[in-house]
């Protein structure tokens, strides 16, 4: 069994969708997307894996996950 | 046949303008050019008599009971195949032809049991009502063994488990031969020897529970006599009152009549004014309703502390009241994020609609979720994402002007049958079919039908499958430009993206497995073939990029023009009744009912005004994220609708744990499911037959869902919801049903104006319904797409993390099977378990040599998640290298090998590729005999 967090699985998930994207544009989308769809602590979560390190990320989702911190702390 | 019986106009209607004026016994009438005589004298008002004719079934004129005399014509022509012409004068009631038809009469009743007081039939058949018409009173030729030669003897087969033929009886009129022919499609049935010797067989020599016959029902619907005959009616005798409601079986929503003794249900007719079906129906509707009445139904609410403890038999208001404490102890421990609820699809829109304002008006969050999250999530994000709004884009009958049919990932005649017959028939007319499914489907060839194409790719690479087709479109000039600059934006973008070398047939050849030529021969004839029409199941959506393929389809539409008339469109096949219904409904975490995201301000403010209280702006969590924030302790307390998640999500031990870990698991089923044993408590539900509200289907339309018998539980489903919030301190209270819809009507722009009455009046709607459609709309985006502009959007293939492996070297995908559905709770409980009494493995010849397996073998089946144990069966069907199961019985449990992986938009589950492998299970006769030992429902009556 993957021993992945889901909210990383997850983002990884989306953040491949977008990979054909230039980096900026594909985060701001996969951004846009969790903000839409996830659940407030799911959100917490990545954010949270994103201070102790992101381990896993891809770099689509750790820039995302970027993004989501930033606006949290705005 | 059918007691309360709609009007017969025993030839089809034509299409057209009432352009043929004729008179029918002096009367004047006016009908489209093609009607036939008989027609058009029942709409000016005059009965023919008649036997071998119906109007669900082209004429065939054989009885010779329908003669008519036509001024300046010869003879005495059938009506029934005789067409109109301008200025026809049709006597219908002779000298000359009252003889003739006594005359016909006297040789059928001389070969016809004279058992009228005893027979099934009496008051209910067709033959007995000709022979009063005809005015006979005496047969020449005597009746019965004293005429001769006769069939009186003739065998009756009572195989089928829902009808009887009694032979004896037959008239040999053809209609249960026409009717499996042109309405069902299945052409099992035949007229056998000649002459005297016709006879009805199904099949060559074999019973009917032996033979070809799906039993659709539609033989003993057209039957004129009791020689096809429910066995429900031979035992119980014919019905007294009859209830229009609709069926709770598949997305294809057929609506029934619901044919009664008292409270008793004897049979289920389908109704031939019901839109989705127009008088078919399928095994499962037809007959499969025992459920409802089973012993094993739950009656009374049951409560326990613990999953472990033996259940308490309690009164509503104890159950209640347990479950209202506990949730709010729970929310005040752990926050009011801590709980939720899910609501099901084969649950009422307005039990639906109930459950989600609980959870945003009395739990104070958006953590609701519905079964849709496992099937057409998908079709909801993507469709929404392309078109604007998350729904079908046309109405069933728009297959009969389709020239070109894409059936991707679906398998009608299993999982839509009703639909299928649709297709079916479209398909003996000329259309062409292609096929995009890993398994020879029975569509690919069946009788009078086979496809142009079959592409029969790996499991998981639908998108590129799909882009290679639009790939082909744009390389080759195919697009509609027109269409595209007038109705679409981001084209442009999308055909840079599309036209690259890496989408052609030829560069994903190696991964789909897929033939370069044959994928452009099929990309050409959907471009160009005329009107082209998707349909899709879940073989598209329960995947990894399950809305990337969704988004893929309604790109190659778009460029192609082929949405916004009849015989085109993008079209989710549902998989159960009311999964349009429960989305519509605002089911999903992320949106208010009508699909308005709970961002929006002004959405939130229509809800907050009208229930008082404030909503969440945030999402809520999704069944999968349910299960994972009940494992990490952040969710304690879950309320499920009328869904066994324990069998039908997927990696069944992850489930199983979250359940465990909850404070608090609220079921209401109608059965002690898999799921209730994990709950603290239990409570009972209303079968369809008990449910008074409304149904959306695969195409929007909403339908009445009447009760037949009062609720055995004593409550409505709506009605306990509204009495836990009340019992959480909500004042949440409706008179009825019917004001429930009409709070779904005041909030939601595209139910406006829908209430029961409409419904009541009109029949059904399909909605959109507004001011300038108030009673539907069949087919949507016809002159603009509802966000606007179609939105083209790249759909970059992304393989699935699943891959096989040495260790997992095989792909298993699931499915369904005609006779059972979903996860069986109802059809394991009828006597359907006849046909599919256990899930069995679908395996290649090839795969199953090199493993040692033989057909029948017990197989060991397993993934990185699990394993289970069930019977092999060897079929070509499949390509090498996949398997295939059902998951209709708990006792196989197909969901303990599926795994985490889900759709990247919706976390749909990714229920079509499983890395697995099978080994012939080491002690055959043991492993049989546990798995028999194992407790399993027992079948209904």
């Amino acid at each position: 069994m993957d021993a992945t967090p889901p909210h990383v699985r997850l983002a990884n998930d989306i953040a491949a969708q977008f990979a054909h994207k230039p980096l900026d544009e594909a985060a701001r989308q996969v951004a846009a997307h969790i903000r839409s769809f996830w659940e407030p602590r799911m959100r917490s979560a990545l954010v949270a894996h994103l201070a102790a390190g992101g381990a896993g990320l891809d770099p689509v989702a750790r820039r995302a996950a970027e993004e989501l911190r930033s606006a949290s702390v705005r | 046949m059918s007691l309360l019986k709609e009007p017969d106009h025993g030839t089809p209607a034509r299409e057209g303008a009432a352009t043929v004026e004729l008179t029918v016994d002096g009367i004047p009438v006016a009908v489209p050019p093609g009607t036939s005589v008989m027609r058009a004298a029942k709409l000016a008002g005059v009965d023919i008599p008649k036997l071998c004719a119906t109007d669900s079934l082209e004429a065939f004129g054989s009885c010779r009971l329908c003669l008519v005399q036509i001024d300046g014509a010869r003879g005495t022509p059938a009506s029934c195949t005789t067409p109109v012409a301008p200025g026809m004068v049709v006597h219908t009631q002779t000298d000359k032809l009252a003889k003739l038809r006594r005359g016909v009469m006297e040789l059928y009743i001389s070969d016809h049991p004279l058992d009228c007081l005893t027979c099934s039939a009496n008051g209910d058949c067709e033959l007995q009502d000709m022979a009063g018409v005809t005015g006979l009173r005496e047969v020449r030729y005597g009746s019965g063994v004293d005429a001769g030669a006769n069939h009186m003897d003739a065998p009756k087969d009572t195989s089928n488990p829902y009808f009887d033929f009694d032979a004896s009886k037959c008239i040999v009129c053809s209609r249960c031969v026409r009717a499996c022919d042109e309405i069902q499609g299945t052409l099992a049935l035949t007229i056998e020897g000649r002459g005297f010797d016709s006879k009805v067989a199904a099949g060559a020599g074999v019973p009917f529970f032996e033979s070809d016959c799906v039993s659709c029902g539609a033989c003993v619907q057209a039957c004129p006599t009791a020689t096809l005959q429910e066995k429900s009616v031979v035992e119980l005798g014919m019905p007294t009152r009859s209830v229009v409601t609709t069926c709770a079986y598949c997305g294809v929503g057929c609506s029934f009549k619901a044919e009664l003794r008292g409270d008793e249900l004897v049979r289920m007719v389908p109704y031939k004014d019901g839109g989705a079906n127009e008088g078919h129906s399928c095994v499962k509707g037809r007959f499969a309703f025992g459920y409802a009445t089973h012993p094993d139904r739950v009656l009374t609410p049951r409560v326990r502390e613990s999953f472990t403890d033996p259940w308490r038999e309690v009164s509503w208001e104890e159950a209640i009241s347990f479950v209202a404490r506990r949730l709010r102890e729970i929310q005040a421990e752990h926050g009011t994020g801590s709980i939720g609820a899910i609501t099901s699809s084969r649950t009422t829109n307005e039990e639906v609609y109930a459950v989600q304002k609980m959870v945003r008006a009395v739990f104070g969050n958006n953590n609701v979720d519905t079964c849709a999250r496992v099937c057409h999530s998908p079709t909801g994000y993507g469709l929404k994402q392309t078109f604007g709004t998350s729904a079908g884009t046309q109405d069933f009958k728009s297959v009969a002007k389709a020239d070109v049919i894409l059936l991707i990932g679906a398998n009608p005649t299993d999982a839509h049958p009703v639909f299928a017959s649709r297709m079916k028939r479209r398909l003996r007319q000329g259309a062409k079919l292609i096929v995009v499914d890993p398994r020879r489907i029975d569509l690919v060839r069946s009788p009078h039908v086979e496809a142009a194409h079959h592409l029969a790719l790996r499991p998981g690479t639908n998108v590129a499958v799909v882009n290679a087709m639009a790939h082909v479109v744009v390389a080759e000039g195919l697009v509609d430009r027109e269409f595209v600059a007038e109705r679409c934006e981001g084209f442009a973008e999308w055909e840079e993206f599309i036209s690259r070398p890496e989408h052609s047939p030829e560069a994903v050849e190696d991964i789909t497995g897929v033939p370069a030529e044959e994928l452009r021969a099929a990309a050409r004839l959907y471009a160009t073939a005329g009107n082209a029409a998707i349909y899709y199941g879940l073989g598209v959506t329960e995947h990894s990029q399950g809305s990337t393929m969704v988004m893929g389809m309604a790109n190659l539409a778009m460029a192609t023009g082929n949405i916004g008339r009849d015989g085109v469109g993008v079209n989710p096949l549902r998989g159960q009744n009311n999964v349009q219904g429960s989305c519509d409904m605002g089911s999903f975490p992320h949106e208010l009912p009508g699909y308005r995201h709970v961002a929006e301000d002004d959405v939130r403010g229509i809800y907050e005004e009208l229930w008082g209280t404030p909503i969440l702006p945030e999402p809520g969590l999704r069944i999968p994220n349910m299960f994972d924030a009940a494992l990490d302790g952040s969710f304690r307390g879950l309320f499920v609708q009328g869904e066994d998640i324990a069998q039908s999500d997927p990696n069944t031990q992850h489930v199983h744990a979250a359940l465990a870990a909850l404070d608090l698991l609220v079921v209401q089923d109608l059965f002690e499911n898999e799921t209730a044993k994990f709950a603290h408590v239990l409570l009972p539900g209303t079968s369809f037959l008990e449910k008074d509200g409304t149904f959306t289907n695969a195409e929007r339309r909403i339908n009445r869902v009447r009760p037949v018998m009062a609720p055995r539980t004593g409550k409505h489903e709506w009605q306990i919801v509204c009495e836990i919030a009340q019992a959480m301190g909500y004042p949440m209270h409706y008179d009825s049903a019917a004001r429930i819809m009409d709070e779904i009507a005041l909030t939601t722009p595209t139910f406006a104006g829908v209430s029961f009455d409409l419904l009541d009046r009109v029949g059904s709607v399909q909605w959109p319904c507004h001011d300038e459609a108030p009673e539907g709309t069949p087919i949507m985006h016809v002159d603009g797409f509802v966000r606007g502009k179609g939105r083209f959007v790249e759909t970059t293939y992304v393989p699935t993390r699943e891959r096989s492996t040495r260790r997992f070297p095989l792909i298993l995908t699931t499915g369904r099977i005609l006779t059972q559905y979903n996860v069986g709770a109802q059809t394991r409980r009828t006597a359907n378990v006849a046909w599919h009494p256990e899930d069995v493995l679908e395996l290649h010849p090839h795969d199953a040599e090199e493993r040692g397996i033989s057909d029948g073998d017990m197989v060991v089946l397993s993934s990185r998640v699990g394993r289970t144990t069930l019977r092999a069966v060897l079929s070509d069907r499949m390509p090498v290298g996949v398997c295939y199961t059902t998951f209709h019985h708990p006792v196989t449990g197909a969901n303990v090998v599926t795994t985490e992986n889900s759709d990247w938009a919706t976390n749909c589950p990714e229920y079509k590729v499983t890395a697995v492998q099978v080994a012939l299970a080491p002690e055959q006769a043991a492993v049989r005999e546990e798995l028999t030992a194992r407790p399993v429902p027992a079948a209904g009556e």
